[in-house]
């Protein structure tokens, strides 16, 4: 199965559980509307290895993925502009998208977690992100993307 | 100043902002991004935020001015700036927004000015505190990994 994916750094930075048996390294995709938050998470998962691309909104990740984009985990946000998390969860599973997708949640919206899952996600997780996170997200697509 | 007074100094003032509650274990998350390919990542991350924030802290204060108050409204603002604030690990501000929006919750507007204005105060607080961080941190520039001479 072939990743294509938009403009990306094809650097190494040498983490050793980010590679596929194939050899390739994981691809994320980051749907987050902070400028902050997506510097933070670009940086962050780039370190961890993955190669990384970022959206400001739902309907740009849809729209990558009806272009052939493909990505190994999508991160996605909750509450953004144009098209939130759900909606956005929703249209992709449709798609027949199986890429690993992990809501990220504020802590104090945790009520609505479960409807966010409800829309397809695989996992949800409490913002910000943390280095704990990452490598129990890797752990997971070790599993799910052994060849 | 020597730079070994420097060095004391800079550990000091970067101490006391963690003892004193300004910054949470966020900021270190921060701090360990820092490296050669991205050197000045943590002062990137705060320039970003305060330029990026200036925006919503002024859609809050004209949602104050507003006769009534559309909570909702100023609720979801606050989410949005108090996504920023946990992610730089700002901690006093952050608690700001989470009163804050207690007090959207419970329709109180006497409430919620009271506490933008104490937000803003912290804000522009820790804008100033971390500035003068960052400036001695560029005095001292790159942290060396090389040995001592021989």
């Amino acid at each position: 199965m072939a990743f294509r994916m938009g403009n990306s750094s094809t650097k190494c930075s040498g983490s050793s559980k980010n590679c596929l048996a194939t050899g390739n390294k994981f691809s994320v995709l980051v749907v987050d509307d902070d400028p902050v938050v997506q510097r933070i998470h670009r940086v962050f998962l780039n370190r961890f290895g993955f190669e990384t691309q970022v959206v400001g909104n739902g309907k740009e990740a849809v729209d990558l993925y009806c272009s052939g984009a493909s990505f190994h985990l999508v991160l996605m946000d909750m509450e953004m502009p144009v098209m939130d998390g759900p909606e956005a969860t929703r249209e992709l599973r449709g798609m027949e998208v199986s890429s690993m997708i992990v809501g990220m949640t504020s802590r104090d919206r945790d009520s609505e977690k479960q409807a966010f899952m409800a829309a397809g996600l695989d996992d949800c997780r409490v913002k910000p992100l943390t280095a704990d996170i990452i490598t129990s997200l890797l752990h997971q697509l070790n599993i799910k993307y052994q060849y | 100043m020597e730079r070994s007074q420097m060095y004391r100094q800079l550990a000091n003032m970067r101490k006391a902002l963690f003892d004193q509650g300004f910054l949470d274990e966020q900021f270190v998350q921060l701090e360990e991004l820092q490296d050669d390919a991205n050197p000045n990542f943590v002062e990137e991350i705060v320039t970003l935020f305060y330029r990026d924030s200036t925006r919503l802290i002024h859609n809050i204060e004209q949602a104050l001015e507003k006769n009534p108050l559309d909570f909702t409204k100023l609720d979801s603002y606050m989410h949005q700036f108090k996504g920023s604030t946990t992610s730089i690990g700002a901690k006093k501000v952050t608690n700001e927004c989470t009163q804050f929006r207690e007090y959207c919750k419970a329709g109180n507007g006497e409430g919620c000015k009271r506490t933008f204005e104490q937000l803003k105060k912290e804000y522009a607080l820790l804008k100033k505190k971390l500035e003068a961080y960052f400036q001695l941190a560029r005095q001292i520039g790159p942290v060396e990994s090389a040995c001592r001479p021989k």
